[in-house]
């Protein structure tokens, strides 16, 4: 278990690598091997990442950081690096070295990168087309979430958080599907170039961002504590407040296009509708995670002054996602498009909570992190099964679907009624809990924020009474019920929403010290 | 006066290597015709290969003696390193040649040995300390290279190519070589060290016009924004091997001069010239990622997104600094694999197909997945993602950069990135995404598998780790005199 636990992190960045690597050298007419390596890898992944989130130590005066492992990577950069070396500097604390370490926050992130992952993974052997390549490129982006998930190195944050992108431009452009509406048509290759050229556009922003911190600390290392250190330090390394405040809109805008903030959400429903199945529930499920997690690692930990300075700025821009989000979403008759629109609205719940700066609150937008990721894959899954059936996601045509897709209504339902915030169901506690916080800082903003939950209740139970209820089409008289792959898909993602609906004690038990040690640092 | 013949046992190879060939050419016998074209080029790659092992096992590790007659030539790790990167690049370029000189070339033995007389010329440009000597380097690589680029007899572009090159090149050399008349009047030396005080002693028209003469002569050769235009005609009329040596090694034989040249002698005068090179660094980038995004014939891309890169490289040369010299170098060896790896790929479709637009990669992905994976590898790495050589490089351009407190030059830079990643999408998309015309797959040579699979590697090696090459490049620019 020691050993174990000093390697887990790695392992959790290396598996998925390998086993992409290994899978070049299958020949792609072998689709049964494809596939339980698939499969197969992303079971050793969520046993990782179960074994991650549970041997995490909340108890009194445990580390913030566990599973810590630093690397030397590479020593020669930055001006002060050769004196430092001279001076008997050990090689890792110099440069960039490879730094890994979970907290509070990065625990169930990780715990929700390895079950998404899975049902993912399950999900995409249903793929006909070259399945192969598409695992290959699956697992790199997988390789690239846990990346940033577990790097507490600024360059290797980066690194990882990019190549988390890159696979999506194929993903999207090869085994995506194309939509035509009345007037206009959005090709899958669109959707593809929009997502990609989109986010990295933002990630111009965080490089930028990244070079001048570094530069600004006079650091010697690009470890993101030692760097949140200099921020805060009293004496002449400290960032003045300008500084940080022109840094802190830059990280908010570069990672906050990530995670869907306003106005630069428009990538995420065109990228989700026209991405296959299981990169829609990677992508809404996961990597729009990576943005709100960058927000919390950069501009929390790195840049707080400017944080405190702007998160009012955060918190209205964090409501608008959340109303403007529901409003698109009421307006929509694409399946896909309703719950896009969903995560931008569901999304804005998390920046509110961040924007709070309040225990309660961040802890409440850790959960949501969580909670939204399992349920938007679950939703995800549903649809891309119906859509797979019936080759249709207009919900003005489908209806009745529930007494012939049993099962698929009643996963349906039950992410459906998370996402509104059903107690008992994992949406319900998050989102108590951001508005808790909201509350007690931005009243006014916070009363705005339930409204929007009163309008997910609408479009959501809108659309399952449309689609699932309701007079029953005779073209839709042979639709077959869930599939065993997506039955189990959606088992491993029902079974965490019902637990942490439930029983949340051990999330936030494992968030809360690594959101008191951020605000602490904030000196809050 | 150290005159250690010793020390230039590896360029006096290199120009046997070049002559045998031509010899063996031409004593070939008739019944040899078939194996003319494997007979030259193996020579030149086991002449090449020679002269990379020779510099790296023998000397890089018993260099005492700095350089030879009184400064005209260095023979320090800087140029050991890229005596290794172009006889490398060479290498390369041979191995790639193979299948196709043997379809549509007539000359072999011309070929092979004008490769090897400009890696020659390539190793002495990064070998000289001394303006003459310079000078004359910079004209054998650009001989050499004008025979090569004419030398695809029957194409009309291949003609045009060599007919601008040629006039555009004894343009820039005319600059060039008054450039350098001028620096000597002034100066009464051509030794870079030896120019250091008087550089730094402020502004002097004769000086000043000297000094930006020369260095719009080389930026000529470096395709520096404002003398980039021949570069796409050349890049498109050339035979594409040769296309790929003057995008790789021509451009970093340039940097290397410039780069020592501007270590040993501008240093003094580091204020002066650092703010235009910059902005033309700045303009060179926009100016080669911009225009790409409209281009359809692949070599025309490669050729602006060659520009860009240059652009990139010049924000290491202007920062001057140590970690600035390391990311320019790091920058060129990566660049050097990235490079190599996209014309491996446009080099074996062309000999196979005949067609260069970038409409004609159209499901490259499905007729042959091994040129689709290594020419998206080289295109995200052009555009600095990971896990590819070109995130890592950038990076450290970009940090030496801001720590010189040159962050809007990193910012245009990033931005400029960008807007590439645009055009190689849409490569990307081709391969990947687009039904191909014609179904039938497209096989390729051993060797040529073997070379895209190498350079894709080295390309992932130098993106993942790149710790060993820093460790060396490391001890080579150290050699270079007093850095900022």
């Amino acid at each position: 278990v020691d050993y174990l636990e000093r390697h887990i992190l790695e392992t959790l960045i290396y598996l998925p690598m390998l086993a992409g690597l290994v899978l070049v050298f299958v020949p792609r007419e072998q689709l049964m091997l494809v596939r339980w390596i698939g499969i197969g890898t992303s079971l050793l992944l969520l046993a990782g990442s179960i074994f991650v989130f549970a041997a995490f130590d909340y108890g009194e005066g445990a580390e913030v950081f566990q599973m810590v492992r630093v690397y030397p990577w590479l020593e020669q950069v930055g001006t002060g690096a050769r004196e430092a070396l001279s001076a008997g500097a050990a090689p890792e604390d110099v440069g960039i070295a490879f730094r890994l370490g979970v907290d509070g926050i990065a625990a169930p992130m990780v715990l929700l990168t390895g079950i998404v992952s899975l049902a993912g993974a399950v999900v995409a052997a249903n793929i006909e087309k070259e399945n192969k390549n598409y695992y290959i490129l699956l697992f790199l982006l997988i390789a690239g979430v846990y990346g940033t998930f577990v790097s507490t190195d600024l360059f290797f944050f980066f690194f990882f958080y990019e190549l988390a992108i890159v696979p999506m431009y194929l993903l999207i452009g090869v085994w995506g599907s194309s939509s035509t509406f009345k007037t206009f048509a959005r090709p899958k290759e669109y959707g593809a170039l929009k997502l990609v050229l989109m986010i990295v556009a933002g990630s111009v922003l965080v490089w930028v961002v990244i070079l001048a911190v570094f530069v600004e600390a006079g650091s010697t290392t690009f470890d993101i504590l030692a760097l949140g250190e200099a921020a805060r330090a009293q004496e002449n390394g400290a960032f003045s407040n300008l500084f940080q405040g022109v840094m802190f809109v830059l990280v908010m805008i570069g990672f906050g296009l990530l995670a869907g903030l306003w106005p630069f959400h428009t990538w995420s429903p065109d990228g989700h509708v026209a991405a296959p199945t299981s990169v829609s529930m990677l992508h809404a499920g996961v990597l729009m995670k990576l943005g709100a997690f960058g927000i919390i690692r950069v501009g929390m930990m790195v840049l707080p002054q400017g944080m405190q300075d702007l998160a009012l700025v955060l918190f209205i821009l964090g409501t608008i996602n959340v109303i403007y989000g529901a409003v698109s979403a009421l307006a929509q008759n694409d399946l896909k498009y309703v719950i896009g629109y969903s995560s931008v609205s569901h999304m804005g719940y998390v920046l509110m909570g961040i924007a709070t700066m309040e225990a309660v609150g961040v802890t409440g937008a850790t959960l949501q992190m969580f909670s939204h990721g399992i349920m938007t894959a679950l939703l995800f899954t549903i649809v891309g099964g119906i859509y797979e059936r019936t080759h249709t996601r207009d919900t003005l045509v489908l209806n009745g679907l529930a007494s012939r897709m049993g099962w698929g209504a009643s996963a349906f339902m039950i992410a459906a009624l998370a996402s509104i915030g059903l107690p008992g169901l994992s949406g319900f506690m998050a989102e108590v809990m951001v508005f808790i916080g909201a509350f007690r800082t931005e009243p006014v903003l916070g009363a705005i924020g339930v409204f929007g939950a009163l309008i997910t209740a609408v479009y959501m139970l809108r659309l399952v009474a449309r689609a699932f209820f309701g007079e029953r089409d005779s073209q839709w008289d042979n639709l077959k019920d869930l599939s065993p792959r997506e039955f189990i898909a959606s088992a491993v993602l029902i079974v965490p929403i019902f637990f942490v609906g439930i029983y949340p004690v051990p999330f936030l038990n494992v968030i809360g010290p690594g959101v008191d040690a951020i605000l602490t640092g904030m000196g809050r | 006066m150290n005159t250690d013949f010793s020390l230039l046992i590896p360029e006096f190879i290199l120009a046997g290597v070049g002559f045998f060939i031509l010899a063996v050419d031409m004593l070939l016998p008739k019944s040899w015709e078939q194996r003319r074209n494997g007979v030259t080029a193996s020579s030149a790659a086991l002449g090449l290969a020679i002269v990379f092992v020779v510099a790296l096992v023998r000397e890089w590790n018993e260099v005492e003696v700095r350089f030879l007659y009184d400064q005209l030539i260095f023979v320090d790790r800087y140029s050991l390193l890229f005596k290794a990167l172009f006889t490398a690049t060479g290498f390369a370029v041979v191995l790639m040649s193979v299948d196709y000189v043997g379809r549509k070339m007539r000359h072999p033995g011309e070929y092979y040995s004008m490769i090897v007389f400009a890696v020659l010329g390539a190793v002495l440009m990064s070998e000289s300390g001394e303006l003459l000597t310079a000078f004359i380097s910079v004209e054998l690589l650009a001989f050499s290279l004008y025979v090569l680029v004419g030398l695809s007899r029957g194409d009309g572009r291949s003609a045009e190519a060599s007919t601008k090159y040629i006039l555009l090149g004894a343009i820039s050399t005319g600059i060039m070589l008054y450039g350098i008349s001028l620096l000597y009047g002034a100066l009464g030396t051509t030794v870079f060290t030896e120019m250091r005080p008087g550089l730094g002693r402020g502004f002097d028209l004769t000086l000043t016009l000297g000094f930006v003469l020369f260095v719009s002569g080389l930026g000529f050769k470096l395709s520096m924004v404002p003398f980039h235009m021949w570069v796409p005609d050349v890049y498109e009329g050339a035979p594409t091997p040769i296309t790929a040596l003057i995008a790789v090694m021509s451009k970093a034989a340039a940097v290397a001069l410039l780069l020592r040249f501007l270590a040993e002698a501008g240093l003094s005068s580091i204020d002066d010239w650092r703010m235009p090179i910059a902005l033309l660094a700045a303009a060179t980038m926009v100016v080669g990622s911009v225009t790409a995004m409209v281009q359809h014939n692949i070599k025309r891309l490669l050729a602006y997104s060659s520009i860009a890169q240059v652009g990139f490289v010049l924000i290491g040369v202007v920062t001057l600094s140590i970690d600035g010299a390391n990311a320019v170098l790091l920058h060129l060896v990566g660049y050097a694999f990235t490079n190599l790896a996209a014309f491996a790929v446009v080099i074996a479709v062309e000999s196979r197909t005949g067609k260069e637009e970038i409409s004609d990669y159209a499901g490259l992905a499905t007729r042959s997945p091994l040129m689709a994976m290594v020419m998206t590898g080289a295109l995200f790495s052009l555009a600095g993602l990971p896990i590819f050589a070109g995130f890592v490089t950038k990076f450290f351009l970009f940090t030496a950069a801001t720590a010189e407190g040159l962050l809007w030059l990193a910012t245009i830079a990033v931005v400029s990135s960008v807007i590439s990643l645009y055009y190689y999408l849409r490569i990307v998309r081709e391969m990947y995404i687009n039904e191909p015309s014609d179904n039938s797959p497209l096989t390729v040579p051993v060797l040529t598998k073997a070379t895209l699979w190498l350079l894709f590697a080295g390309t992932v090696a130098v993106g993942v780790y790149p710790g060993p090459w820093v460790d060396a490049i490391d001890a080579a620019t150290t050699a270079l005199g007093p850095l900022v």
